[in-house]
């Protein structure tokens, strides 16, 4: 008679486990190693020559106002949206909270092309933007330009931070603001004293996550964004380098993405941190 | 007070301040903008929009995305399970750190992912060279282009699991235990079915995620016309490149209604789940 | 003895779960084990059942000692607290898990299935699913699956805990009534007092993972051995200075414990207690609380506070009125044991109360 185990056998426990080692080295931690052991791969000075080049500085300088403008343009409507769709109930609430969603499902590319039919020779706010020209007698471009990558960025990145502070605020409850409220406490001063304190680590943790995207977004602003050395973001720039060919250009390529693989780490150490933290609590 | 409005009851203030915040905002920065591009490929007629996206290109790259982000669906749900099952039901050393790096394709670029993978599965790369020895060949193939989208899909299946899996109430696994079923039967016939409607969430999720994945697949793809190794949003960008707006915005359109009908998909798994499970 | 645990002791880190245990439970029996929570009876259920290991001891099951035997080989049926029921399984195919597991033929399963269907009443249900079922469903389900293959021991945890209070007492005597039917030997796991007295042939009070007192309901009701069974059954009021009360004398005891109904409290023009009025003394109504089928009244008597119930259908009183009390009896308890002790001036006289 076969005996009848309530666990696996050890046998079944260390396949199970060594898939999982193996998969998850081969999946992720050997492209993390590639990435770094592929920038080195000419020398230390290499390394530091192609990230101080001409172009590269240009990229960075882009990425971060976008992503910068990202930041702090998503934090605001992720507070003001979870706020919004926790702590009220209210006809389309559904609905509502399924379009902030949209970008997350979406291809970037289209997010990109959607800029472009808005705002390129075609959409139609060109018009718009044209009249503003020429009645200031100014030159403000969208796409193709700084505000175009900067509205692709924030596109992409949209509900990051929401979505990260309604799960929490849900599970909080309401019960605390509403005892604030009857006492006579104002608005601003019931999120300042009473929410936020609840919320600060889901707040961090989003607005992390929302600058890891967007530092690394990349279809969405190729689409509006064409000039090296002016417009193009890191992950633009990467681009260019890797597809020249040569194999200093490729190392380069490597090189810049060094910069994004760190960022990612720390993301992910972060994250675990917070997480810790939150389990703990 | 029974003659007030219902609206008129709500004690927490900032409810018009936030509705005017969140509406403008989101209409603003993305429903308007994703608008245009509707509205823009409404304006051709029902059958200049079939043939922009029945070109022999069109259709070959939406096949090739359809079908290798099917596949590496597949491949994420069988592994998914298997590691979400390792994460939450054994202790080993390096655990914790395996469980950190699930989402490493979240947070990692997508051009990042796109070039380390191309580079390691080329016939030089670290993969590449031992499975070239073998005769097979990996990047600029559809077998590359599908394990770039594994990748990038890992995390989804994973994390749709696990929590279903540690919220798991050990009553069903004792009572199979009591009724003499073999681990093997309870897993299949007792846990499985807890994990489907899960199981079937994260596939949508990683599906519709490589449907439109653009930067981590282009490199490792090759983008070739004739080996079939083009993806669908290549195709757009392509089209963008050449200014052929009418076809990247027909082509737009089908990847939207291809993403409404994975998501309504899911959507509707979510709520079989909780009519099936609720108070249960 | 059908069933027999041995010395068993368990232990779940500095938590003594089980301490020297000793329980034997005749073939046939319905047995509760009552206690409180963290008492340890649910341990002593999961041992029988083999979901648990003993840290010493020995459990017997019919004669042979299982404490090797993996627990679907000890012929036992297993009903879970929140009945466990599969949920992607239809009620059919809940009871039949055990015997396809079993291998029984096709045609056989569903002569069973059907067969216990019928018993728990559930006839046309076969296709539900558990969420479609009521909560009383769900248990005879649980009830049922737990049947299918024919066990010879029925193990229940705490079996009406997820069931509404009203419906609770329906299922109590249906559960009773079956497992008499069908006459399998059954132990079920409760907190609850009134279920226990209500539902077992047999309970065995369990406390901090010792076994208190082991015997018939109106055994345990009537002579509790220890003044934890003392206090824990029925209702209890402690009274340090017991000897100060008519008819009762000061023993080597810590305190005492009286229940409402080993206290009289009539009023002193009440002919039906004539021939006890010599023996009572006076007391104070102090407080007055409606209890919905009765009253309840606190009375000093002498400084001790005790508690009574009076019927709606008795004349009206009021707090400061001036009662007659009568003490039947009361529990003597030491650290150890309780003692029963009847009021000394009421011995050999024949007491009439209507």
């Amino acid at each position: 008679m076969k005996t009848i185990h309530r666990e696996e056998s050890k046998a079944v426990k260390i396949t199970l486990i060594a898939i999982s080692v193996v998969f998850l080295v081969l999946m992720l931690v050997l492209p993390l190693l590639s990435v770094i052991v592929n920038s080195l791969k000419e020398g230390v000075k290499f390394y530091v020559q192609s990230l101080t080049t001409e172009y590269v500085r240009s990229a960075l300088k882009v990425t971060f106002i976008a992503t910068f403008w990202a930041v702090v343009v998503n934090t605001f409507f992720g507070i003001a949206a979870s706020w919004l769709l926790t702590k009220f109930s209210f006809k389309g609430k559904q609905i509502l909270a399924t379009l902030i969603d949209i970008p997350f499902s979406i291809s970037p590319v289209i997010a990109g092309l959607a800029f472009l039919m808005t705002f390129g020779r075609l959409g139609w706010a060109s018009g718009i933007i044209n009249k503003i020209n020429e009645f200031l007698g100014t030159d403000i471009k969208i796409v193709f330009a700084l505000p175009g990558v900067v509205l692709a960025t924030i596109f992409v990145t949209f509900p990051f931070v929401s979505r990260e502070l309604i799960p929490v605020l849900n599970a909080e409850g309401k019960e605390e603001e509403e005892a604030a409220a009857l006492m006579g406490m104002k608005g601003f001063a019931i999120f300042r004293k009473i929410t936020f304190p609840h919320i600060r680590w889901a707040l961090l943790y989003g607005v992390i996550l929302c600058t890891a995207r967007a530092l690394g977004e990349f279809g969405a602003v190729n689409a509006v964004s064409k000039t090296r050395g002016k417009t193009f973001t890191l992950p633009l720039e990467i681009d260019a380098l890797y597809l020249s060919g040569s194999a200093d250009s490729t190392t380069a390529a490597f090189a810049a993405s060094s910069i994004l693989v760190i960022i990612a780490v720390i993301v992910l150490i972060l994250r675990n941190i917070m997480e810790y933290k939150a389990k703990n609590k | 007070m029974a003659g007030k409005k219902k609206g008129n009851t709500r004690v927490i203030p900032g409810f018009g301040l936030t509705l005017g915040i969140t509406v403008t905002m989101l209409s603003v920065l993305v429903l308007i903008p994703l608008a245009s591009v509707l509205v823009y490929s409404f304006r051709l007629s029902f059958s200049e929009f079939m043939d922009l996206v029945t070109t022999r290109i069109v259709k070959n790259a939406l096949i090739t995305s359809v079908v290798c982000s099917a596949v590496a669906a597949v491949i994420n749900c069988i592994f998914g399970v298997i590691l979400a099952w390792v994460l939450v039901r054994y202790e080993f050393p390096g655990k914790r750190f395996l469980d950190g790096l699930i989402e490493l394709p979240f947070a990692l670029p997508t051009a990042v992912a796109g070039i380390t993978l191309s580079k390691m599965y080329s016939d030089t790369g670290m993969i590449g060279k031992p499975l070239a020895a073998l005769g097979i060949k990996v990047s600029y193939t559809k077998v590359g282009l599908t394990i770039a989208l594994v990748f990038v899909g890992i995390p989804f299946v994973v994390r749709a699991i696990q929590p279903i899996l540690e919220k798991l109430d050990d009553q069903y696994e004792e009572a199979a235990y009591m009724l003499g079923a073999s681990r093997r039967r309870t897993f299949f016939k007792v846990i499985l079915p807890e994990l489907r409607p899960a199981l079937l969430t994260g596939f949508g999720l990683a599906f519709a995620r490589g449907i439109g994945e653009y930067g981590s697949v282009i490199y490792i793809s090759g983008n070739s016309a004739k080996e079939h190794t083009q993806v669908i949003s290549y195709v757009i960008m392509q089209k963008l490149n050449y200014l052929d707006y009418e076809s990247a915005t027909a082509i737009a359109l089908v990847m939207l209604i291809i993403s409404f009908l994975v998501l309504l998909f899911v959507n509707i798994v979510q709520i079989r789940q909780s009519r099936r499970t609720n108070n249960v | 003895m059908y069933v027999e645990l041995k010395n068993i002791n368990k232990n779940y880190g500095n938590f003594k779960a089980s301490r020297d245990v000793n329980i034997g439970i005749e073939k046939g029996k319905l047995v509760a084990l009552l206690g409180p929570s963290g008492s340890g009876k649910t341990t002593i259920l999961r041992m029988i059942a083999g979901l648990e290991t003993p840290d010493s001891g020995d459990i017997i099951i019919d004669g042979k000692r299982v404490n090797d035997v993996p627990a679907s080989k000890r012929g036992i049926g297993f009903v879970f607290q929140s009945y466990a029921l599969f949920r992607y399984m239809t009620v059919y195919d809940n009871i039949a898990f055990g015997l396809e597991v079993e291998k029984v033929p096709k045609k056989e399963i569903k002569k069973r299935v059907t067969e216990l269907i019928e018993l728990i009443g559930l006839t046309g249900m076969e296709k539900r699913y558990p969420n479609q079922l009521s909560g009383g469903q769900r248990q005879r389900v649980a009830f049922a699956r737990a049947l299918a293959p024919n066990p010879t021991l029925l193990l229940l945890d705490e079996p009406f805990a997820a069931i509404d209070a009203k419906v609770r007492h329906e299922l109590r005597s249906w559960l009773k009534e079956m497992i008499h039917k069908v006459g399998i030997t059954s132990i079920f796991v409760t907190h609850d007092q009134d279920e226990a007295v209500e539902v077992a042939d047999e309970i065995i009070v369990t406390n901090r993972g010792r076994i208190e007192q082991m015997g018939s309901p109106i055994e345990i009701y009537k002579k509790p051995e220890t003044p934890f069974v003392a206090t824990f059954i029925g209702e209890a009021v402690e009274v340090e200075n017991y000897h100060k009360l008519r008819g009762f004398e000061k023993g080597d005891y810590k305190g005492a414990i009286i229940r409402p109904e080993f206290v009289e409290a009539f009023k002193s023009d009440n002919v039906k207690f004539k021939n006890i009025i010599d023996y009572s003394e006076e007391g104070i109504i102090e407080d007055i609380s409606f209890r919905g089928n009765c009253l309840e009244l606190v009375l000093d008597v002498n400084g001790i506070k005790l508690t009574t119930r009076r019927s709606l259908e008795r004349r009206p009183i009021h707090i400061g009125e001036k009662m007659r009390v009568v003490v039947y009896r009361l529990y003597a308890y030491d650290e150890e044991k309780s003692y029963l002790l009847e009021n000394a001036e009421l011995k050999g006289k024949e007491v009439v109360t209507l």
